[in-house]
Order: structure tokens, then C-alpha cells, then sequence
């Protein structure tokens, strides 16, 4: 079976985010692969260690530096990579028209990506693109098996959580708790440098830039009152707190 | 039209569906205002629904009796075709985002996720969401024949019932078998507002210690002051609390008039699910602790005297 994880690149959590000209720039900050679709690369490995006849790709779309990415997932285990290299932005719903065309392509069984990602924080690329397969998609899955052609798992939905089966083809959504992505070791870092990274061109998939048009980003601190209460008397504390909230916040208490 | 697909919840209008209608007024779309309520034994529904629309279509059907992406994007899907709708408009709840994008590949339509707020422009919408981990507002903008907007919860306030409720009409639906086999379900029933509902919020973080101290003092004083429980990732990773109450980045997003952070470090993680709450407020023993460079009150000191204190005063 193939297995594609798709793979974004985002900025380090801690990474100060800056604003140039009404637009994020990322340049300079550091770039990692999104940890939500790290949980996918890591769950495919271990559907292939778990005995699955598996191939890993690693797929991922955007400017060259993403290549650095999908160097991680390859160091990490994948098999291959395909990089498409897109400089200008695309939404997900016409990101998921290049994704669906490569599962096509290669005749993919599964694919795992996060189920939002850390630069748009979209949730809809998993959905989008099993629509456009017409296959069935599980979001949030955080715990995930394979027998035969048939995945078993258990996923949050607004209520709770739900125990699932469903076969093959399908599209998984991974978060936290699904397992923990490991290290890249050196060697397998130094090795993943000989595997095939494919790179091809957006115009091949018919896509002309996104339907969701980005007109202006901005960074709006909001003022904090930063009131700090010395906690030595709880009582005192306690009392001063609360009539600031009733009475200067306004907050029904 | 413009067609609101309505979000319930144990048998009861969401507040969700209020604010997409408040968010369908501020679009400055035309047309009738139409809810469309999907499930097994709605009736209710509808009837809660119909004061603040123009319309109600009811798809009562016993495939819907529990939610399926596949089917509510289908029955969505096709209702939007028939009643030649420009604007649909969903909760922007998991199911809602999950959805929604399926409905907008259906009719080649832009979506508008999670949006904060809306305004008309031209045959365009303009929006505006958050990103990067909720660090930035981008404003964005799509034009076409039809568009997809989900809408970001407790970012509208709720609307207002019209003066006259609108007319209710049974509709058929063309549904899709579902392929996806439930074969288990854990409702985390909390007899608390709902997180997403919640005017006032207060969690704990592994500062609290431990599961019992949790509910000793984090439920104790949420309950004093009828708010919703939230916790930190750590605690949820911890096991002393279940992920549905889970805060942050991987959990829930929260924009309360109060929130009140017992424990809690304040990493960026966390803060994309919270820094949007009107109030801030941390109970931290390190001053340096990065909550308090966002908090509007805090006070410094040990949970374990401060909470009580608390707790004591609110006592009802
Ligand atoms: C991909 C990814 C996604 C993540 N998603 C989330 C998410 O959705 N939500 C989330 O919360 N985190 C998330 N995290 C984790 C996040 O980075 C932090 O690790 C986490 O929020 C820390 O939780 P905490 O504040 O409870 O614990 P800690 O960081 O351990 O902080 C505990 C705090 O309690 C204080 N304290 C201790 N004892 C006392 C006392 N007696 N009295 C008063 N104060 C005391 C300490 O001073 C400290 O500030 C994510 C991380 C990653 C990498």
C-alpha cells in the first residue's frame, strides 16, 4: 500500500512572528515541519514497522525552503518525497486540488495530515481533500491501527470521542496523542540526503493561485491592565481581585 | 438565499446558530435567511430556530440521527444547489470546519474559515480570521457565485428573534451511504456551561498539583461563580483531566468575558486558545511567569492559599 503525509512548514512555536508591508514575513524565523503533521509522518512509520506493506511519501507544497521539511520526514523515516513548489499563497480548499492529483497519481490507500495546521489554523485541507478523492476522512484521530484493509481508531468530535472503523481508502486527520514523533538520528539525517525528493511544478495541476485572496495581516497587541495584586494576605488578595472584576471589568460574577 | 446550516446540542438550539445568524446580518448579504436543520426527531429544533429566520427547512430523516461529515455535507450541499443559496453558513465547531470544506469542494465555492467578521464588498465578502496560532488577524476576501463561510463561536453575539417566526418546510434529502462505521462513542457529559458557551472560564494548570486538587479547588470556584472548566495541555497529558476540556493550540478556542488561569505558565500553545478572552486573569507564584505579560489582573502567590481565599469569597 502507499501512504502520503502531508507535511507543511511552519514557524517554531516560539518564533516572533514579524509584519512587513500588511503581510507575515517569515524570513528569519525559525522553520519547523507542523508538529500536528509530524504525528502523521510518525504514524506512518509505525503502520509500516507494524507490518504493513508500506511506502511512506512525504508530500508537501510551497516555496523551496519547504524542502527542508520534507528533509526532516525523509530523515525521519519516509521513503521518498514530492515537493511542488508554490511561492505565492494558496488556501487550503485549492491546496487540497494538488494533493487529491498526486494521491491519484501515485495511487495512494491513506493519507495522514494534521488536523489544523499552525499557519493557517484551517482545519479544512484533510476534508477538502477527501472530498475531491470522494473518500472518507476521520479529523482528530488520536489513536490509529490497521488490520487488513480496514483502519480502526478513536477520534474527538465536539462531544467526546468516537471509536471508528473504516476502509481504505481514507483520509486521517493526526493531533497529539496519537504517539510521539521521533528524533531524527544522525545517520538516518546523513542518508535521508540520498533519497529521491521529487520536485515538480504547480502549473501541472491546473491551479491559478488561490480563491481565498489574503488583503492584509496584522499583529494586534491588545493592551493588558497588568494589575498585579501581592498574594501575601489570600483574604485581602482574594477580595481585591473580585471587586475588580464586578466592578471594573464588569464581568457577572 | 442565504442558508445557515443550524448547530445543536443535547437536544437544544446552540448558541452558535445565533451567531451565525448575527454574522449572516453583518454580511450585508441579501436575500431570505434560511435555517436548515439536519437530524433524526428535530422538530424542536426547528421550532427554537424558526424566531430568527426568514425560513426553516427541516431534514428529518433517520440516516441523520447522529452527525456524519459525509452526509451533512451532501444533504448541505444539495439544499444550497436547489435554493440557489450565494452564502451558506456554518458553525465553526470541529464538525462545522470538518464540514464545511467538504461543502465547499461540493460547490466549487471559496471558504471563509472561522471567521471573526464579516463585511460585504461588492459580490465579495471580506473577513477576518486569526492565524498563526492565533498571533495574527488577517483580513481576506473571496468572490464568487456561491461562498462558504464557517464562523468562528463567540465571536457574534447571539441575534435577536425577528418579529415574526419564519415558515417551516419539510425537505427531501439525496444522501450518500456513509462509510465510516461509529462503533463507539464517550459523550463527556459536564453538567458546567459548555467551554465554547462559557462567559467565564477558569482553568488549571500543572501548578495545581495533582487530580484532586483539581477538582477540590479548580471546580470548586468554577463552580462558585458559574463558570466553565478549562485545563492546560500538561494536565491533559497528565491524565487529571479529560482532552475535551484541553485549551490551546490542540484543544479548544475560548474567548470568555473572564478568564482565569490558576497554575498555568502561559506557553504560546496555550495562549492561541485563550489570548482572545476580554479578561485575563492569573493566580501564578513566579512573577516572571509569562501569563502575567497578558493578564489584566493577577495575583502572585501560592494557589493553594489564594484559591481558598477565593473560593471563601464566592461562596454562594
Ligand atoms: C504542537 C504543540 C501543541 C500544544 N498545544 C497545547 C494546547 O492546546 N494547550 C496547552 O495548554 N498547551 C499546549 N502545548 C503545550 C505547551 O507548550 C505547554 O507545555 C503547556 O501549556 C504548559 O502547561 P502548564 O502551564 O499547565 O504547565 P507548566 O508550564 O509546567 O506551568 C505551571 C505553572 O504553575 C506555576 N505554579 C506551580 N506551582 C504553583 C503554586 N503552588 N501556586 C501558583 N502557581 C504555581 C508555575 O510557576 C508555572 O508557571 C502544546 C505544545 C506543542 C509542542
Amino acid at each position: 500500500m502507499k501512504i502520503l503525509t502531508l507535511v507543511r512548514q511552519v514557524p517554531d512555536g516560539e518564533a516572533r512572528i514579524r509584519i512587513q508591508n500588511g503581510a507575515v514575513d517569515l524570513e528569519g524565523a525559525t522553520l519547523v515541519i507542523d508538529g500536528m503533521d509530524e504525528y502523521g509522518v510518525e504514524e506512518a512509520l509505525r503502520l509500516r514497522e507494524g507490518g504493513a506493506d508500506a511506502e511512506v511519501v512525504a508530500v508537501g507544497v510551497g516555496p523551496k525552503r519547504t524542502e527542508d521539511a520534507l528533509r526532516t520526514a525523509l530523515a525521519m523515516g519516509a521513503d521518498r518525497a514530492i515537493h511542488v513548489e508554490a511561492d505565492g499563497a494558496l488556501d487550503p480548499v485549492t491546496l487540497s486540488k494538488v494533493i487529491a492529483q498526486i494521491a491519484q497519481e501515485e495511487g495512494a490507500d491513506l493519507i495522514l495530515v494534521g488536523s489544523q495546521q499552525a499557519d493557517w489554523d484551517s482545519q479544512a485541507l484533510g476534508p477538502a481533500t477527501a472530498e475531491r478523492l470522494g473518500w472518507p476522512q476521520l479529523t482528530w484521530t488520536n489513536q490509529l491501527s490497521l488490520e487488513g484493509q480496514t483502519l480502526k481508531g478513536r477520534h474527538d468530535v465536539d462531544e467526546g470521542n468516537e471509536s471508528f472503523e473504516v476502509d481504505l481508502p481514507a483520509v486521517i486527520g493526526t493531533q497529539q496523542g496519537l504517539n510521539e514523533p521521533r528524533y531524527p538520528t544522525l545517520p538516518n539525517i546523513m542518508k535521508a540526503k540520498k533519497k529521491e525528493l521529487r520536485k515538480d511544478d504547480l502549473g501541472k495541476y491546473g491551479v491559478s493561485g488561490a480563491r481565498v485572496r489574503t488583503v492584509e495581516s496584522t499583529i494586534q497587541v491588545r493592551q493588558r491592565m497588568n494589575k498585579l495584586i501581592d498574594g501575601k494576605d489570600p483574604q485581602q488578595a482574594a477580595s481585591e481581585l473580585l471587586n475588580l472584576l464586578r466592578n471594573e471589568a464588569k464581568v457577572n460574577l | 438565499m442565504i442558508l445557515i446550516v443550524a448547530e445543536y446540542s443535547g437536544g437544544k438550539l446552540a448558541k452558535s446558530t445565533l451567531e451565525m445568524v448575527a454574522a449572516a446580518h453583518a454580511s450585508g448579504r441579501e436575500g431570505p435567511l434560511t435555517a436548515l436543520v439536519l437530524g433524526q426527531g428535530v422538530a424542536s429544533i426547528a421550532d427554537e430556530v424558526a424566531p430568527y429566520v426568514d425560513q426553516v427547512l427541516v431534514g428529518d430523516d433517520a440516516r441523520l440521527a447522529s452527525y456524519n461529515p459525509e452526509l451533512w455535507a451532501a444533504a448541505t450541499a444539495q439544499i444550497a444547489s436547489e435554493g440557489e443559496a450565494h452564502t451558506v453558513f456554518v458553525a465553526g465547531s470541529r464538525a462545522g470546519r470538518e464540514f464545511s470544506a467538504r461543502v465547499a469542494v461540493k460547490l466549487d465555492a471559496p471558504l471563509l474559515e472561522d471567521v471573526i467578521s464579516l463585511e460585504g464588498a461588492g459580490s465579495a465578502l471580506r473577513a477576518q480570521r486569526y492565524t498563526y496560532l492565533a498571533r495574527v488577524t488577517e483580513t481576506v476576501e473571496a468572490d464568487a457565485p456561491v461562498l462558504i463561510v464557517s464562523v468562528k463561536p463567540g465571536a457574534f453575539p447571539a441575534a435577536e428573534p425577528q418579529a415574526t417566526a419564519g415558515e417551516q418546510y419539510d425537505v427531501d434529502l439525496e444522501l450518500p451511504a456513509s462509510r465510516v462505521r461509529i462503533t463507539g462513542k464517550t459523550v463527556e457529559k459536564s453538567s458546567r456551561v459548555p467551554l465554547a458557551e462559557a462567559d467565564v472560564v477558569v482553568t488549571g494548570g500543572r501548578g495545581v498539583g495533582s487530580p484532586e486538587r483539581f477538582a477540590e479547588l479548580i471546580e470548586t470556584l468554577a463552580d462558585n461563580i458559574g463558570a466553565g472548566v478549562g485545563a492546560t495541555r500538561a494536565v491533559v497529558d497528565a491524565g487529571w483531566r479529560p482532552y475535551s476540556e484541553q485549551v490551546g493550540q490542540t484543544g479548544k478556542t475560548v474567548a470568555p468575558q473572564a478568564y482565569i488561569a490558576v497554575g498555568v505558565s502561559g506557553a504560546v500553545q496555550h495562549m492561541s486558545g485563550m489570548g482572545k478572552s476580554k479578561y485575563i486573569v492569573a493566580v501564578n507564584k513566579d512573577p516572571e511567569a509569562p501569563i502575567f505579560k497578558v493578564a489584566d489582573y493577577g495575583i502572585v502567590g501560592d494557589l493553594n492559599v489564594i484559591v481558598p481565599a477565593l473560593i471563601e469569597a464566592t461562596r454562594r
